[in-house]
């Protein structure tokens, strides 16, 4: 959305009621999938969930930063090519973090394995 | 839009018309101003910088041993990576008691909240209602102060530590953390607590100075004169990646 003209004169027109049913609604959704996460983490503490736990939880993010992205920083209502500028190189970052924690894991078994 | 009346000569024949084509300039591919567009490239860099210290986080912890028994029986220890409930458990006034991850879930709801308040003032923006604007962007800057002051609290008690400390190879019992030692585990645990929820600190505390700025500009009819309140909407695009990137670092410091 482009910003509306400058105008020389100061606004003197009527002040519209506020319309805001739908930021309270989002905001009822990151509550909810906030505490959702919070009994995620302290239901699944035991060693042999935390691959399905941990999957849960970054889903469980990502849905909440597409509310926040989406409907906040308005970004579902901006043209295609402004969403996919800012969307493409998000991308890559996932690229980096999955390639470097996997390296991560590498590193810390040959490290530990050094001398076996 | 509302650009009906340039003063623009009759074109004699169709050579000298503008020219309007895609790549002839003078239009807005991304239907978005100036401003509000370089504010979302700077808020992509930013995701870099954050991805950067965020991916570091998992590489490091990902390299460092997991500890492996009953959940119950964790205790600190240098040979593994702590599991945060057990490092994130007091609330302020509560003395010894054991609320794990609550004080960080009240962080968290009130930089949701926040947002939710910064979305309104945007609104109000949008109607052109000066009172509205200011009321909701004073309460954006109440709630982005207080989780400040949470930081602050937080790192004062991690720094200061838990009661029982942490038994540290030389034999002596070590309490809390700073960066070159900590009683929680691996030396990088402390040192990346720090840089991570500093650096998101740091930004928050820009948010605030800039908050306050804008109200005090809205107040000084700054905007009502320029016709419009653009300047809250980019200033609110900055405030809710900052409640983004907290998104994240909740996820990946304080949960997993």
């Amino acid at each position: 959305m482009s910003a509306p003209a400058a105008t020389d004169n100061a606004f003197t027109g009527e002040i519209a009621k506020p319309n805001t049913a739908g930021i309270w609604k989002i905001f009822f959704v990151l509550v909810a999938i906030t505490a959702v996460e919070f009994a995620v983490t302290f239901a699944m503490e035991a060693q042999s969930v935390r691959t399905l736990r941990n999957s849960i939880l970054i889903g469980l993010t990502i849905l909440k930063a597409f509310f926040i992205v989406g409907e906040f920083m308005h970004l579902k209502h901006e043209t295609k090519g402004l969403i996919w500028t800012i969307l493409v190189p998000s991308v890559l970052l996932v690229w980096l973090l999955v390639a470097l924690v996997t390296e991560g894991s590498f590193i810390g078994e040959t490290l530990s394995n050094m001398f076996s | 839009m509302a650009q009906t009346t340039t003063l623009q000569p009759t074109a004699a024949s169709t050579l000298d018309a503008p020219r309007t084509g895609n790549w002839d300039g003078g239009n807005e591919p991304f239907k978005a101003s100036y401003g509000k567009l370089m504010m979302w490239f700077f808020l992509l860099s930013d995701a870099f910088t954050f991805g950067a210290f965020l991916t570091t986080y998992g590489m490091i912890r990902h390299k460092h041993e997991v500890f492996t028994g009953e959940a119950s029986a964790f205790h600190f220890s240098t040979k593994w990576w702590p599991i945060p409930d057990h490092v994130f458990n007091a609330f302020p006034g509560m003395g010894h008691a054991n609320v794990p991850l609550g004080f960080v879930a009240l962080m968290t709801m009130i930089l949701i909240f926040s947002s939710v308040t910064m979305v309104l003032a945007v609104e109000a923006g949008h109607r052109m209602d000066k009172k509205d604007v200011q009321k909701w962007l004073l309460w954006t800057i109440l709630f982005g102060t207080i989780f400040l002051l949470s930081q602050a609290w937080e790192w004062g008690h991690f720094i200061r530590g838990h009661e029982e400390g942490t038994l540290m190879a030389d034999g002596t019992v070590f309490h809390g953390a700073n960066l070159s030692m900590n009683q929680y585990g691996p030396v990088l645990f402390a040192d990346l607590f720090f840089f991570i929820t500093g650096f998101h600190g740091t930004h928050v505390l820009s948010g605030v100075c800039l908050l306050v700025w804008c109200f005090i500009a809205t107040t000084n009819g700054t905007f009502e004169k320029r016709g419009h309140y653009e300047m809250v909407e980019k200033i609110g695009l900055y405030w809710h990646f900052v409640d983004l990137v907290w998104v994240f670092v909740f996820t990946f410091f304080y949960l997993v």
